[in-house]
């Protein structure tokens, strides 16, 4: 046990109202470069190594120094991990936003905030602490030289004593971060302690915030979706990376090529069983991913939405030519530059028909960590498998963002290289044509240069089934209908939808991605507050199944819930689905940037259901008898 | 006088095969056009330097010049990409196979304008591929128009001047840091083979930039790219003897007649003086002799610029032996174990 838990037991200093334990959010403001994810991650990690089911999202400025920064921990004991909209612990350290985000606080909040800001009469409503943290910061007495870049740790030291989170557990996480730097950990360490001292004597608690150990936490890691997709890269046993820094993706690959250096090279010759390359632009990247696909390599590149809007004709080029590549989409939001670094579920229809033509491509959604690792080895199988580019569409709250995740399992199946012909095939199926349906699936046999199979000229012009160039009319539709047949076989290779049929429910709700979570509690929420019962099938690939239009059809309603202002996915939906199935479409759009939480998804879909008018925060829980629902 | 003792023509080259055996499609491009000239010297050089088909790959861009690549080598792969992105394709299937011979065809328009990024950067990249650049001045494929390399005061069919100043993709090539700089003329069959058989052994990008009338759209008077303009401006640098490393021949010259360069494979180039001594291991001269050729309304053609040993881009990967596209699964999905670690690491 740690020597600080005496802080739980004091609980009596907070006594004007009830603990809450275990379940509110915190959120640090800061200044870009002022070096505060240190001391954010460790304040995250300290309290997921309590066994406290925790996540973190970082809001962050487009700019390298001087912006402001937002960060917020959510702790949450039933294991939410969607955003929280509602602050509940404000630290307060940057005096640019200082006012308008104590402004913007639930009644009840608590602040701690840097002293010369004077917040305190900001309010009546909420409990402040002031810390002196310049002052505190000459306390630490070690290394005056890096004293600087540890002012961030002493809020850390305050929040410690204030909330309970253990000492020691922030101490580890600081030895996880700094591993061989003793010396660095040493003075984070005091600075926690100086911190934690100033808090124990000076300030008296009055808020109603702990964090209590738990143990939810097992066989758990953190980690963010960018890395868990390169460790999949990696495991399904990419060969070709070609890439173009863009943020939010950049650290996709980045990640990406650590692992590759440290495990896949060869251990006896010291020689690299992978090639990665900075293209000039993702022009080029996908053009690289496309020449590795076709000559035998498993390709792959990542980026964001403007590197899509790049990506189109040679996307077009990998789809008609039939060429292997698995393109990773880490979206943020647009249009154009947009907002760099906030997430968005925004790409989804210029991706599902990137390039002109009649071109379209499966697309995958991952929702976790945990899928960012399986998806990536599913995707690099499909795109053998079905002889195209395969798009991941992750984005900038799954990707860069610190996620709990169970750990990952070894891939069950062997890496699936397609039909790539040899010998034996070719007896069997007589002479060689490259875009022969052979098998009545659509998928054609390919041959790879360099080996001694017969070749074939490949190109983005029209070609009949030989692979010869053409111009006739019956070979075109012929080679584009056999295109269509090809994916409506991808349609049930693609991972299945995550389905949840409630039999009381009228109303279901469909979502993809990290918009997941949010739905989770939204749930609950309705539930709760509106014993509003829902089905739920979380989308987890394009083409869709076709357990999709069932679904909607046991279902009054449905509510499509994304992070867009278009209702994208919704519109997908809709070029399949027969006029009166797509009639019971809603949607309940989110797209200010920061990631969706369950408080829009509930209000949205009370208000649109009839239970209420308009949405209120003061409104509160809705009662049992308020609405009827519906039409 | 240096003597050159002439192998005997045989039918068959070192690896048993005919002539026929490196033929492509039948040509759809206009008769007479430059580029088919260049297609036929593509063949008889990888024939006489008995390269195996099956280990090369044919690629280009789009233009009348990247449709080429179907009309030679038939039984090699080729992938014909988008407009101006070759090299990338280039790059990503030597990636995969790095035991390819990539030869690759474009347009001027498809290296000068679309394309002139990826250009930049395979020159830097020194990535071993052959790269062509079938250059008229002109747009074939869209009836015509001008491209970035036509010269300024050149004129189009219609009577159109050009008062834009040209790219020289060979300049260019040499200041990026290609390795092998030529340039030709689809008339001249002896010089364009050697260099061809050349680029065949050299490591690392070989830049050939082929001057090639397009007979249809850009061969009359007032054009600086017509037959009659090229024929009766092409400046050799030097005369090109070339020796494959298969055959032992040597040729004895007076010393200060004759400069011999050793490729990579082993083959060796001889540069004959003509007018005066050329370096083609000297960048500076390059540059000026390009610069100053140019002045003069002229083309100088043969070997610009060489550096024989410099390092290529496959090489500074560091790559495993065997093609990355041929490695099994054992060798690209790390065990059970290693996972493990990771996940321990993220705990
Ligand atoms: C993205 C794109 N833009 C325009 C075109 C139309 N286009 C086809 S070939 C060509 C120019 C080809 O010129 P060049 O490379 O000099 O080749 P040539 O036909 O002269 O051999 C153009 C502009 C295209 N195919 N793709
Ligand atoms: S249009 Fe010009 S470049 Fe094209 S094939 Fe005809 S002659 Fe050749």
């Amino acid at each position: 046990m740690a020597a600080y838990d005496v802080a739980v037991e004091e609980r009596p200093s907070a006594s004007s109202v009830d603990p809450v334990i275990n379940d509110f959010s915190i959120q640090i403001a800061t200044v870009n470069g002022s070096g505060s994810q240190t001391a954010n991650l460790v304040l995250l990690r300290a309290i997921f190594q309590m066994g406290v089911p925790v996540s973190g999202k970082n809001l962050f400025p487009s700019n390298i120094a001087g912006l402001p920064t937002w960060f917020t921990i959510r702790a949450n004991r039933k294991g939410y991990i969607a955003r929280k909209k509602e602050i509940d612990v404000l630290v307060a350290m940057n005096p640019e936003t200082a006012r308008e985000d104590v402004l913007g606080l639930p009644a009840g909040a608590m602040v701690v905030y840097d002293e010369p800001l004077d917040l305190a009469a900001l309010r009546g409503d909420l409990v402040f602490y002031p810390v002196p943290f310049d002052t505190l910061l000459g306390k630490v007495s070690r290394d005056v030289k890096l004293r600087r870049r540890v002012r961030n740790m002493l809020y850390d030291g305050v929040l410690s004593r204030l909330l309970g989170v253990d000492l020691d557990e922030m101490e580890a996480a600081l030895r996880r971060q700094f591993g061989g730097k003793p010396r660095v950990v040493g003075i984070n360490r005091e600075a926690l302690d100086v911190g934690f001292a100033f808090a124990d004597e000076h300030l008296d608690k009055r808020d109603p915030y702990f964090i209590e150990p738990m143990n939810a936490n097992q066989g758990r890691i953190l980690v963010e979706g960018n890395a868990a997709a390169a460790i999949g890269c990696m495991m399904a046993g990419v060969t070709v990376v070609a890439w173009y820094p863009i943020t939010p993706s950049s650290s996709l690959c980045e990640t990406l090529i650590d692992y590759l250096r440290k495990y896949r090279v060869d251990a006896e010759t010291g020689k690299a069983t992978f090639a990665v390359v900075q293209a000039e632009d993702e022009i080029a990247a996908l053009g690289m991913a496309l020449g590795g696909g076709w000559a035998g390599a498993r390709s792959m590149t990542a980026t964001s939405g403007p590197g899509i809007s790049l990506m189109g004709e040679f996307a077009g080029l990998g789809y008609y030519a039939e060429v292997p590549a698995v393109v990773f989409d880490v979206q943020r939001v647009g249009p154009s530059t947009g907002l760099p670094t906030r997430t968005a579920q925004g790409d989804v229809l210029t991706t599902a028909f990137l390039s002109h033509g009649d071109t379209r491509h499966p697309m995958l959604f991952p929702c976790s960590p945990e899928e960012c690792y399986s998806m990536s080895i599913d995707a690099f199988n499909l795109a053998e498998r079905f002889q195209t580019p395969v798009f991941v569409l992750s984005d900038l709250d799954l990707g860069m963002n610190t996620w709990m995740s169970p750990k990952f399992e070894y891939p069950a199946k062997p890496i699936d290289r397609g039909k790539v012909i040899d010998g034996e095939t070719l007896e069997k199926i007589g002479r060689f044509g490259r875009y022969r349906d052979v098998d009545g699936d659509g998928i054609p046999y390919r041959s790879l240069p360099g080996s001694s199979a017969p070749a074939y000229f490949c190109r983005g012009s029209g070609h009949n089934e030989w692979g010869q160039y053409s111009e006739r009319s019956d070979d075109y539709e012929k080679n584009v209908e056999r295109l269509s047949r090809k994916f409506e076989t991808a349609r049930n290779w693609m991972p299945a939808p995550m389905v949840e049929i409630n039999r009381r429910a009228g109303i279901g709700i469909i979502a993809y991605g990290t918009s997941h979570w949010a739905v989770v509690e939204g749930r609950d929420q309705l539930l709760d507050e509106a014993d509003l019962q829902t089905s739920y099938y979380r989308l987890r690939a394009y083409p869709f199944r076709s357990g999709l239009a069932s679904f909607i059809e046991r279902h009054d309603r449905v509510y499509v819930v994304e992070q867009n202002r278009d209702a994208q996915m919704a519109s997908l939906m809709r070029l399949e689905l027969k006029a009166e199935l797509a009639g019971r479409l809603r949607s309940v759009l989110h797209y200010a940037g920061v990631p969706i939480d369950a408080r829009t998804i509930t209000d949205d879909i009370l208000i649109q259901e009839g239970y209420r008018a308009e949405y209120s925060v003061a409104d509160g829980p809705i009662p049992h008898e308020a609405g009827v629902g519906g039409e | 006088m240096a003597t050159v003792t002439a192998p005997v023509k045989k039918k068959t080259n070192r690896l048993g095969l005919e002539l026929p055996a490196y033929r492509g499609g039948k040509t759809t491009l206009c008769a007479g056009c430059g580029h088919n000239a260049i297609s036929e010297r593509i063949i008889d050089a990888c024939f006489a330097m008995g390269i195996e088909p099956d280990r090369v790959v044919k690629l280009s861009g789009i233009g009348c010049s990247s449709k080429s690549p179907a009309y030679f080598l038939g039984s090699s792969h080729g992938f014909n990409a988008v407009h101006g992105r070759m090299p990338s394709v280039g790059t990503g299937a030597l990636l995969a196979n790095h035991k390819l011979v990539a030869v690759g065809v474009s347009g001027d328009g498809d290296t000068g304008a679309i394309g002139i990024g990826q250009f930049v950067h395979l020159m830097r990249r020194n990535l071993p591929i052959i790269y062509i650049v079938e250059d008229n001045g002109c747009y074939g494929l869209t009836k015509g128009q001008f491209s970035p390399t036509a010269d300024v005061g050149s004129t189009l069919k219609t009577g159109v001047v050009n008062d834009l100043p040209p790219i020289d993709t060979c300049a260019l090539a040499v200041q990026l840091g290609a390795t092998f700089v030529a340039r030709s003329f689809s008339g001249d069959k002896k010089q364009l083979t050697a260099i061809l058989k050349a680029a065949l052994g050299h490591r690392g990008t070989a830049m050939i930039d082929v001057l090639s009338p397009c007979v249809t759209f850009n061969d009359h008077e007032g054009s600086t790219k017509s037959y009659a303009y090229v024929k009766s401006h092409d400046d050799p640098l030097e005369e090109l003897d070339f020796v494959p490393f298969f055959e032992d021949i040597s040729i004895d010259y007076e010393p200060g007649t004759m400069r011999e360069v050793t490729l990579h494979d082993g083959s060796r180039l001889y540069l004959r003086k003509l007018d005066h001594m050329y370096d083609p291991t000297d960048k500076m001269q390059a540059l000026r002799v390009l610069h100053e050729t140019h002045g003069r309304g002229e083309f100088a053609t043969g070997l610009i610029y060489v550096e024989p040993a410099a390092d290529d881009f496959l090489t500074t990967l560091n790559l495993v032996d065997e093609p990355l596209a041929s490695l099994p699964e054992s060798r690209v999905r790390p065990p059970k174990a290693v996972l493990e670690e990771i996940m321990a690491g993220l705990g």
